[in-house]
Formats: C-alpha cells, structure tokens, sequence
C-alpha cells in the first residue's frame, strides 16, 4: 500500500483530500490527514464579524463534517517534516512515512513580527481580523465606541486576502454612517503598497472609491513600530500617523512547522512551481493554497483553482508521467463595499483586473471593477456554496483558467 | 522603453529608469544612478546592500524583499531606510542594476 499525507485540513487541505478520496484507487494508497484543530473557521467570514453581520457561529463547523468516510485523520500538531527521509514526525510521537506529501499547512498573522504591537493596547484599542479572537474582540469594542480616529493598517505584504483591508474601510463607512456617528469618525486606510491596491487599474478605481467614501489614504508607509503610549504607529522612516483604534494586518507567514523542517523562505512559505504547484527542490512534495510562495493571491479561491490543477498533477506523478497541468494564478475576489453593494475582480499571474462583465452560467453576468447589488449577492452567495460544495471537493460552475471573455482590455 | 547614458555607456532603461540587462551594471554607474535617487556618495554600507542584491537576483532571477535583504544582508532595516530613504527594496535594486521589485498581490 503506497501512503499519501496531506497536512493541514484548512481549505486547500480538506478540498484536496475530498478530491484524491473519490479519484485514487483505495486498495492502492492509502490517504492521511493531519491537523492539530478541530474547528473548520470560515475565515472571508471574519471580515464581518467586527460589523455584526455576522457572529461566532456563523463561521465555525467542525472539521469532521468535511471528511470523507475511511480517510484516515490525525489530530495532531506536526513536529517536523523530514523531506530526506520522506517522513512526518508528529508532536504526539507518530512517525508518518509517505510517497507522496501535499504540504497545506497555510498562513497565520504574527502581530508579534511589529515592535509594541502586542502590548499594552492590544485588544484593547488594537485588533486584527484575521483571527476569530481579534474579530469577535473588535465587535465588542465598536458596539460602544462613540467615534474617533479609527486607522487601518498593512505591515507588509503578502497578506490572506489582500481585499480585505479595503473591505474592512468600506464597511466601515456604512457600518458607522448607519449607527448615525459617521461624521465623528475619521477612517485611514495606511498601507505599504504604493496605492489601494497591488495592480495598476484596480488600484485606481479602488482609489477612487475610498476618496468617494471620504476615507483618507496614506501609501508606502512601512510600519517600524507601535507607540502604545501616543497612540499612534510610526514607520522606518519616522513618519508618525495617530489613532484611538488601531486595525492591524499583521505581518502574514507560513506555519512554523516549515522553518522547523528548514523548507521554508524568510516568510516561512514552501519555494513552489508557481505552474506545477510541485516543491521547488522535492519532487514527491507538492503545495497549496497559502503555504506556497507563489505570487498569487492568498486566498480561498486561489486554492479552489489550484486544487483542480494539483489533482491533476499528483494523478500524472504517480503514473510517472510529465507534470502537464499548470497554474495561472488565477483568482476570483468579491470585495463587499459598504450598503449591499459589492464589486468583483477576476485576475491571474499575467492580467490584472480588468472592468467588465464576468459571465457565469446559469447565474451572472457580474459586473467587474464595479459596485453594485448583485456583486453583494455573490458573495453572501458564496459563503454556502464554501461548506455544501467547495470543501466537498464538488464541481464549482467556474473555470480554473481565467477567462477573458466580458473583460475590456 | 528608453536609454539612457551613464558614465559614458549608452544602457537600456525601463521607463521608470531600471537598467534592462543586469550585465551592463557596475559601479560607476550606480554612482550616477545614486545620484539620481539623491545619495551623494555610495559608502561601504550602500555597497554592501547592493551587492547582495545583485548576489540574489544571479541566484534567484528576482531581487530580495526587505525582510530578507535584512535577515541575510547583515545590514537592520531601520539602517537600510536610512540608506536609501522612502522605499529601500525599489531604490537598492535601481542604484543595483536590477528590475524593480514585483510586489506582491
């Protein structure tokens, strides 16, 4: 029997398993997950949490649900991956030898990685979102906050969902302008990118909708440290930026079982063909979703797409044949922005997001780089087509490969 | 695209001003590329950072990040901001005759 281990049942973990489950041959390999959790979180679903859109439960199932039966999962935290040896070595003293290993073990935030950043302020007047705990401890804060100078701010980048920060100010300016306080808080949106956004078009319509919105921009700012005792951040190059609440996206890496087992770069993400989706310097080790440092979006449906190119991939591995799948790096966002509105952005590695209509059967078209009603409908849309068909591995209506048809070049 | 002249030899330039071919670098025109960038006079330190720039994209086809120009090279960030001020990753890899950096998505 040849064994197959996956670790990590996070999204890109749990949809691969569900898809190798129904494609290999079950008296041939034998299929291993591991996680060390047992909670599923919904993480798009953070973003609304510090809104009230939505609570706790509304982003949480256990893992369990997704798992197709006879796979064998282990509940456990990985101690270290030993690529030489082909083997897996577990915190609770399993040793896990593999023919082939599919490395999903994700990203996390490191607020710790910003000097002062967990300190005196922290979830006090400071928040992330990226965490259930930092999301459900900004709700309870904006709940009684009567206004003031609330400042985003991106550390450094690459980050999960690399939307979500415009989302979080967009939000922001509805939430506070339906609690009637708009005009008493002074949104920021701070970032180390040279504009709203990564890539020249929707950088400057996004732009655009953040002076609509009266939100202020400040770009290239590369944050050094947190004063807690001013209250404000302060960059390299000591320019200086005040707030009553603080939003961090912290610094973003890879998990620290990858620097354990000396595979990761200086972000702790695999080195991956950015097309075969294979480890750069093992060829029975594959990657997906965001422990990769591919230069694609971290983000959910990245991995989606990448997970029809790896099965691909991983069937023609072990037939010993040429790896002719290959990724583009596409990816499909729906940006929520503010009262029922939403745009959408569809890119790869080598086009940017274009405006548009993106045609989807049965359902669109969406409109691109636009904001409108049915944009928000897709992603509220989205979240129940994640647990009843994504994680399940179940064929989505969309394509792996972007298309261009609907976009205006 | 453009070219440009720099210490007497005619280069191809992006339109941002980044050398095309790395191999047409050296050090009498990073001077005048520094200059450019507003750095007077390239000490050892700047030397140091560019190049280990130019080490990493020979090895790796792409110029280092800031965390790792400052994990690798030797050289803290709050020094490498004071070297080359607003943006050292973009203004390193110019005086260093390599592309400008991606940034991520």
């Amino acid at each position: 029997m040849k064994k197959l281990v996956i670790l990590g049942a996070g999204t890109a973990g749990t949809m691969m398993l569900n898809k190798l489950h129904e494609t290999l041959d079950r008296n041939e390999w034998q299929l291993t997950i591991v996680d060390q959790f047992e909670t599923h979180y919904y993480q798009p679903g953070f973003l609304f949490i510090p809104f009230g859109i939505y609570n706790k439960k509304d982003v949480v199932k256990p893992k369990r649900d997704f798992f197709p039966k006879g796979a064998e999962v282990i509940v456990s935290e990985i101690d270290k991956i030993e690529p030489d040896q082909n083997r897996v070595l577990l915190k609770n003293n399993t040793v896990l030898n593999y023919d082939l290993l599919i490395i999903a073990t994700g990203a996390k935030v490191k607020p710790e990685e910003t000097e002062g950043m967990v300190s005196d302020l922290w979830h006090k007047n400071i928040f992330d979102f990226y965490t259930i705990e930092g999301a459900t401890a900004l709700a309870n804060f904006f709940k009684y906050w009567e206004g003031g100078k609330l400042v985003l701010n991106i550390t450094e980048m690459p980050i999960k969902c690399p939307v979500a920060p415009l989302e979080f100010v967009f939000l922001a300016d509805s939430y506070f302008t339906e609690r009637g306080i708009r005009d008493k808080v002074d949104i920021h949106f701070v970032t180390t990118l040279p504009g709203a956004f990564t890539k020249p078009k929707a950088s400057s319509i996004l732009g655009d909708i953040l002076t609509k919105k009266n939100i202020h921009l400040t770009s290239d700012f590369n944050i050094a440290r947190v004063d807690n005792e001013n209250k404000k951040i302060v960059s390299w190059d000591e320019m200086e930026v005040p707030f009553d609440v603080l939003v961090t996206i912290p610094t973003n890496m890879g998990d620290d079982v990858i620097a354990r087992s000396g595979m990761g770069d200086e972000l702790q993400f695999v080195p991956t063909d950015k097309h075969t989706l294979r480890a750069d310097n093992y060829d029975n080790i594959f990657v997906i979703g965001d422990a990769t440092n591919l230069p694609s979006s971290k983000a959910g449906s990245v991995a989606h797409f990448e997970a029809d190119i790896l099965l691909e991939n991983i069937l023609s591995a072990i037939d010993g044949r040429e790896l002719k799948a290959k990724f583009d790096g596409h990816a499909n966002c729906y940006i929520e922005s503010g009262f029922g509105k939403g745009i959408l952005i569809d890119f790869n590695y080598d086009t940017e997001p274009l405006p548009g209509k993106f045609p989807l059967p049965g359902i669109g078209p969406f409109s691109l780089l636009e904001e409108t009603k049915m944009n928000h409908y897709g992603k509220v849309m989205f979240r129940w087509m994640y647990w009843n068909l994504l994680l399940k591995g179940s064929e989505l209506p969309i394509e792996s490969h972007m298309s261009m048809a609907g976009k205006r070049a | 695209m453009a070219t440009k002249e720099y210490a007497g030899k005619t280069v191809e330039t992006t339109d941002d001003g980044y050398l095309i071919n790395a191999s047409d670098w050296n050090e009498e025109i990073a001077k005048e590329i520094a200059k450019e960038e507003g750095i007077e006079e390239l000490n050892d330190r700047h030397m140091t950072v560019i190049n280990f720039m130019r080490e990493v994209f020979e090895k790796t086809g792409e110029g280092p990040s800031i965390r790792k120009l400052t994990k690798e090279s030797g050289v803290p960030t709050k020094e490498l901001y004071e070297l080359f001020p607003k943006g050292p990753a973009k203004k390193a890899a110019r005086i260093a005759g390599i592309p400008k950096p991606k940034g991520c998505i």
